[in-house]
């Protein structure tokens, strides 16, 4: 069992000025799962996206079960044994699992005769490793867990024997992930390779047999899993000793801020995404709303913040009523106290292409501070900027950089520090941590916590678990648009799982 | 019966305007299915009439004429295929330019070569494509209602007119139960998906733009030597944005194209038909809101009221590798 099934030596790419691989060397034994953990723009995708052929590396080998090869595209890679599942699905979503999987690999200029070798390998595959999928359904219709399994089938199908995983469970419910991992230990014993890429060191703890860490695009350090804890590997990727949890006193809830009675959200294809939620939000206390991606979390925040009309309901802010059926003007919602982090800061939140002084009063820009007559205050904007990106420890301490040159983290902060600074009575986040790295993340989580302190009232969305345990005081469990409980954060896991899954929610909900 | 002699001659004139239509529309939808937009049908299908009618007024030969056309038009579709394949220009900006200098550059040579005003020559008969006739429709015609649709409906087009509609079910065939048309579908949804495949999305994308160019080209050729006898400037008139309307209006599957082609078609030859005449209980109807119809139809569609059409989803996005 202790033969090599891929070594990288000396591999080193840089991306213009940015050094994103320096001299990375790597070994993953045949037959093992190897965990590569690093935070964001650590460089563990590029490394990934060398070894299946995505790029080429600027120098180093690559050797696969002890012979050296040439990967110039992914046709090598899939050649050499290498499948990967990449974090982003590479599916086409109106095809159906079969085209999908038969895609590249179809064996004949004429479909007909490869759809019955196809349907037949599938099968074989299906009873092998327990991968059961429904080949003529179409893969938009199917949920993510089941999509993800088609990457896999894929991989399994161009006959990999070394499967790189991209962060496999960041769409998945907690069951899902447990499913994946007992997929994996499956695929594991019948002798394949497994690479998991991940910045979850729970998933790296339970699964792996060895592990490497990333930091900076270097590789910091090997271990093998059973011989090392969570504690080194995140000092590991982040350099320093981090707290993996934050500190938070007991919550001291006042005055109901915001109160949502009733509200339905339908999309634009009139499915409903939110069904009749009802809450409070009070003064000094951080309600967490946890949920798989897609459960109407976003819609719930898109209509309390003024961007989505509902459909009905009933919000009231600082008891004054809220027109979300109607039209609602999100800076009157802003002037009146409510500020919003939006989820997707890339879209939402942020012009990417403004520097980063002018995104910092990206709806702010109407406040007489920033104004000389019609005219913008350019001073003034930079100077209060200056002192924002000191005081969130902004780097690069810069207020002109163009904002797409900063990284997630970095940017995430700037639009908590344009939405905080105000002082508002109700703060809404979304995915306060999405794509941010771990130091940052500690940051994040404590002015977070300070907000509610200094009695603001904070509503938090986040897809992440263990965020919405460690921050929250009250939890609630969105599944197909609805509330279906509301926990204390001191539920374990596996009870806001099923909740998650929308398994316990039905039996509540009937009571 | 004389009515329904109106409506075989109305029906006749349908399929006689449909055919470049039908053409166009189905290059739009190898181009567009494979996520490359191309508002360039028109300049594509006026550059083939030209070159077509040149060629053929020249050597006196149709077929070099249609040939002729053809690389023509395949020579533009890769001159859009570099500006949005390669260089990842913007797909509209590069379709409307070549729109612009086609119009532009024919009348120019037209005007230089043959000195009449920008037309070509009027082609003899062997230069230009002649009807077919099928085998006793003469003597069939004198059956009631069988005997004229044989004769007139179904016999008495060109070549180019069966080769248009055979193209309908030959592109669905060639987009659903092909490996090509497969990942040419794919392309076009999420080229992402075919590049990790390991197969190459720009490759791809530049023969699903040969497959445009060629299909322009007939439809220009069929103007310039079957409909007509020669190339008269500016003489698309418009088919090539009818002929995006309908691909969208069909929401780019082939057999809507032809139904969509077809009503637009009919829409055109109705009001031909229609000059001067009332229509029963309406009265006069002015024959540009008959020409607007298709627009406004497809506008209607657009809206929602008639289904949705989805477009192929990486549509006019420039494929770049994530970094």
């Amino acid at each position: 069992m202790d033969s090599i099934a891929i070594e990288l030596r000396g591999i080193d790419k840089s991306f213009g000025p940015v050094h994103a691989n320096k001299n990375i060397n790597l070994k993953v034994r045949k037959g093992t799962i190897h965990g590569v953990i690093g935070e964001n723009g650590a460089g563990k995708s590029t490394l990934m996206s060398i070894l299946y052929g995505f790029y080429q590396a600027d120098s180093g080998e690559i050797h696969v079960d002890g012979k050296q090869v040439t990967i110039r595209d992914p046709n090598a890679a899939i050649a050499a044994g290498i499948g990967m599942v990449h974090q982003h699905f590479m599916l086409v979503e109106n095809f159906t699992v079969l085209e999908n999987i038969m895609l590249g690999a179809e064996e004949s200029q004429i479909l007909n005769k490869g759809i019955a070798k196809a349907r037949e390998e599938l099968k074989r595959l299906e009873r092998e490793y327990a991968l059961e999928v429904n080949p003529d359904a179409i893969i938009e219709e199917l949920p993510v867990g089941l999509q993800q399994r088609v990457e896999i089938l894929k991989a399994l199908y161009r006959r990999a024997d070394i499967l790189i995983l991209d962060e496999p469970t960041g769409v998945l419910t907690p069951a899902e992930a447990d499913h994946l991992f007992r997929v994996l230990e499956q695929l594991k014993s019948q002798g394949k390779t497994i690479i998991l890429i991940t910045h979850k060191l729970r998933e790296i703890m339970a699964i792996t047999d060895e592990v490497s860490v990333m930091r900076r695009g270097e590789m910091v350090a090997t271990r093998k899993t059973a011989e090392t804890s969570v504690e080194e590997l995140a000092e590991l990727m982040v350099g320093r000793r981090v707290l993996l949890r934050v500190e938070k006193g007991a919550a001291n809830p006042g005055d109901v801020k915001l109160s949502v009675k009733g509200l339905t959200v339908k999309d634009g294809r009139g499915v409903t995404m939110v069904d009749n939620v009802s809450f409070d939000l009070r003064a000094g206390e951080i309600v967490g709303i946890a949920g798989v991606a897609g459960n109407g979390q976003s819609e719930l925040l898109e209509a309390i913040s003024g961007i989505r009309r509902a459909v009905s309901g009933d919000v009231q802010l600082n008891g004054q009523p809220v027109n979300v059926t109607g039209h609602v003007d999100p800076k009157d919602l802003r002037d009146r106290g409510l500020a919003h982090v939006p989820e997707d800061r890339h879209h939402v939140g942020l012009v990417l292409k403004f520097e980063e002084c002018e995104n910092a009063i990206l709806g702010y820009h109407h406040d007489k501070r920033y104004l000389n007559g019609v005219f913008l205050n350019v001073d003034a904007i930079r100077k209060d900027a200056e002192q924002r990106i000191a005081e969130y420890d902004i780097r690069p301490p810069n207020a002109r950089l163009k904002t797409a040159n900063f990284s997630g983290g970095n940017q995430q902060k700037i639009v908590l520090a344009r939405e905080m600074e105000r002082g508002p009575d109700v703060l809404i986040i979304g995915q306060p941590t999405r794509g941010v790295d771990v130091g940052a993340i500690e940051f994040i989580h404590k002015r977070i916590i300070e907000m509610r302190d200094q009695g603001k009232a904070v509503l938090l969305v986040s897809v992440e678990l263990d965020e919405i345990r460690a921050l929250s005081d009250r939890i609630l469990v969105m599944f197909a648009g609805r509330v279906v409980g509301e926990r204390d954060p001191d539920a374990t896991e596996g009870e806001l799982g099923l909740l998650m899954a929308g398994v316990e929610g039905r039996k509540e909900a009937a009571e | 019966m004389d009515f329904f002699h109106v409506i075989v001659v109305l029906l006749e004139s349908t399929i006689r305007v449909s055919v470049p239509l039908i053409f166009a529309a189905l290059a739009g939808l190898f181009t567009e299915r494979a996520g490359i937009f191309d508002i360039g049908l028109e300049g594509k299908m006026l550059g083939a009439a030209f070159a077509a009618g040149a060629v053929a007024a020249i050597t006196q030969s149709v077929w070099l004429g249609l040939l002729a056309g053809v690389l023509i038009s395949v020579c533009l579709s890769l001159v859009h295929g570099y500006a949005s394949i390669t260089q990842r220009g913007n797909q509209i900006v590069s379709g409307v330019a070549i729109n612009f200098i086609v119009a532009g550059s024919t009348v120019i040579l037209g005007e230089a070569w043959f000195r009449q005003g920008g037309r070509t020559p009027a082609l003899a008969e062997g230069a230009r494509f002649q009807t077919i006739t099928f085998p006793f429709a003469d003597t069939i015609r004198e059956i009631p209602f069988i005997g004229p649709i044989y004769a007139d409906l179904l016999s008495g087009h060109f070549i180019l007119t069966y080769l248009a509609f055979a193209m309908v079910p030959i592109s669905w065939w060639i987009l659903y139960r092909t490996r090509f048309g497969l990942r040419l579908r794919a392309v076009g949804e999420n080229p992402g998906a075919v590049d990790t495949a390991g197969i190459s999305v720009i490759w791809m994308r530049y023969r699903a733009v040969i497959c445009c160019g060629i299909l322009c080209g007939f439809a220009g050729a069929y103007l310039s030597l079957a409909m007509t006898a020669g190339f008269v400037k500016g003489m698309t008139a418009g088919k090539g944005y009818i002929a995006l309307a309908a691909l969208i209006f069909a929401k780019w599957r082939p057999f809507n194209i032809m139904l969509a082609c077809l009503l637009f078609g009919f829409l055109d030859a109705f009001a031909i038909r229609l000059q001067g005449n009332p229509l029963p209980l309406i009265g006069q109807v002015p024959v540009q809101l008959m020409q607007a119809l298709p627009y406004i139809l497809t506008v209607i569609l657009l809206a929602g009221f008639i289904g949705k059409a989805i477009p192929p989803k990486a549509g006019g996005v420039p494929y770049v590798k994530e970094r």
